[in-house]
């Protein structure tokens, strides 16, 4: 077999030892304004390059961590390192990172180009000299019709095309997706998986991917991490070795079914003593 | 990347849906048909023109007394402008200032709400007292303006705050200053309710600087609302009715231009304002 489920707690146990460590949490922890333990003891080191997913129950704290990565919300313990970033005056890491948020979080008032343009408008970014970089997003995404729709004359996942347009607007290193198509029908939903792969392998950014999606997670990711169920902790670390480029021919092979019972098992087993809770 | 859902078709007009021409059509005849009825009655009857005079007798009214009732019409416009511009540009900016400070708000809040439900009439003779019987039109317009003040402030207000949650996270993600914060996501986030609060309170601007010269009198220039209380004194019915059309010709003109801006602001993105097109 080629994968092997780490036992818990895993403790950043790098698969692809070449890579350079990009973001590192260590001992990481969140306890809500309700007292309420959200995460706990988190560690876990990205590697540049990586398209980690991490997989949990709903619940489990996986977009808390995201957002406490991307700086959104405090933390309660533990350090968030970006070893390879520069520090700005205050002595925050810049974080240099795209954020797609669950929902395509779009200002209904704004054109699509210029809800692209916000990040570098809000960085002091002439739109004479941000034309060029967001006409290049928008044609990354394949929305060269629609520069001028208002979000409301747009489907669901030409929303969430814009929504991944303006995270990569900014040139990120890190790339970090909250459920990002959930909200979406399966169709929608594999060509955008397969989009954001593409754009991934010929970007070079790391992507973290949070999703409750075992397949998703599988087909997208070359390392699942699993996280148990409130509070948070990460129970699993699975390489998924299989070679990119993936398409439609991974998807239907028994390697990838193997991949997705492995990826399975680990998550039942974070289920474990919240199933009744959660329903 | 072929979910093309834009190309929409627009239909002539859906079935159930009244065509335009047939919705101006209608209310036009309908009010041809009062006011023809009303002429026919009044002549039928004999109704005495200090009750109820005729619309042809309003309308010579309105033209014998034109120079006198056009001099009022633009005193009271005047007032009911500047009253409600001021009121726009004071709401808002206390709307702003509330939201930038919680403090600020739960200590002014509950004095603009005292401010609002106090019967403007009650206020008139202080007012009035304060600024001088010699500035009964600087009364009016204060008088107006308090009015017109309060609903621009609470929907403005309510708009800045229902500032989507999202959005918020995402510019702070992206580091937006206080300042950008406000540009670029509250107050085109608060811009329907903002033009709700002008919608609202442009009718009652005019409501108010009516009601003030009903209480306060008037002072050099004569608005339509004294018109109407000094025509009534002389039983001049016929130029009350005139007085009285003009004013509410003045309220429509209001409301209209009002409901004009909101659909230039809004037609490209607001629910409100968009045509539907399924």
């Amino acid at each position: 077999m080629i994968v092997e489920a780490v036992p818990p707690p895993a403790r950043s146990a790098i698969p692809n030892e070449r890579r350079r460590a990009l973001i590192k949490l260590n001992n990481l922890s969140k306890i809500y304004r309700g007292g309420t333990l959200a995460l706990s003891d988190v560690d876990l080191t990205v590697g540049d390059g990586e398209f980690i997913s991490i997989l949990g129950p709903s619940g489990c704290g996986k977009s808390t961590l995201l957002r406490m990565i991307a700086g959104l919300g405090g933390i309660s313990g533990g350090t968030i390192d970006w070893p390879q970033s520069r520090y700005d005056a205050h002595g925050e890491p810049i974080r240099d990172l795209g954020f797609v948020f669950q929902e395509p979080t779009l200002m209904p008032w704004a054109t699509v180009f210029n809800n692209i343009y916000l990040p570098l408008k809000l960085a002091g970014v002439s739109r004479r000299d941000a034309k060029a970089r967001i006409d290049e997003v928008i044609a990354m995404v394949g929305l060269e019709k629609f520069a001028d729709a208002y979000p409301r004359q747009l489907s669901g996942g030409m929303k969430m095309r814009v929504s991944i347009a303006r995270a990569l607007v900014v040139k990120p290193r890190v790339l970090l997706l909250d459920e990002p198509f959930a909200a979406l029908d399966e169709i929608t939903r594999f060509r955008l998986n397969n989009d954001l792969l593409r754009l991934w392998q010929d970007q070079k950014w790391t992507v973290i991917f949070v999703t409750h999606s075992v397949f998703e997670s599988v087909y997208l990711s070359n390392r699942i991490i699993v996280m148990s169920a409130r509070p948070g902790r990460i129970i699993a670390d699975l390489p998924i070795t299989a070679p990119y480029p993936r398409g439609e021919a991974f998807r239907i092979s028994s390697e990838y079914n193997e991949f997705c019972r492995i990826t399975s098992n680990e998550l039942s087993r974070a289920m474990v003593g919240v199933a009744e809770e959660e329903h | 990347m072929a979910d093309n859902k834009t190309d929409t078709t627009v239909t002539a007009s859906s079935p159930g849906e009244i065509p335009r021409s047939v919705r101006l059509l209608v209310p036009i005849l309908l009010g041809i048909a009062v006011i023809g009825f009303w002429e026919f009655a009044v002549y039928y009857w004999k109704i005495p023109k200090f009750i109820f005079p005729a619309p042809s007798m309003i309308v010579q009214a309105l033209i014998f007394d034109l120079p006198t009732l056009s001099a009022s019409l633009w005193t009271t416009v005047k007032i009911t402008l500047a009253a409600f511009f001021i009121a726009s540009v004071l709401g808002i900016c206390a709307a702003v200032l509330f939201i930038q400070s919680k403090i600020l708000e739960i200590s002014l809040f509950p004095y603009a709400v005292i401010l609002q439900v106090t019967p403007v009439v009650a206020i008139a003779p202080f007012i009035l007292i304060w600024v001088g019987l010699d500035h009964v039109e600087r009364a009016l317009l204060i008088l107006a303006t308090i009015v017109a003040f309060f609903p621009i402030l609470s929907n403005t207000a309510l708009g800045l705050k229902s500032v989507d949650h999202n959005l918020r996270n995402l510019f702070d993600l992206y580091g937006a200053s206080r300042f950008q914060r406000l540009r670029e996501l509250e107050f085109p986030s608060a811009l329907p309710y903002i033009l709700g609060g002008l919608k609202i309170s442009g009718g009652l601007a005019l409501i108010g600087s009516v009601v003030a010269e009903f209480v306060a009198g008037s002072g050099t220039g004569t608005g339509l609302a004294w018109r109407i209380v000094e025509s009534g004194n002389r039983l001049n019915i016929p130029r009350m009715f005139a007085a009285l059309l003009l004013l509410s010709i003045l309220g429509v003109v209001i409301f209209f231009s009002l409901s004009w801006l909101e659909r230039i602001l809004l037609s490209k993105w607001h629910e409100s304002a968009v045509r539907r097109e399924n």
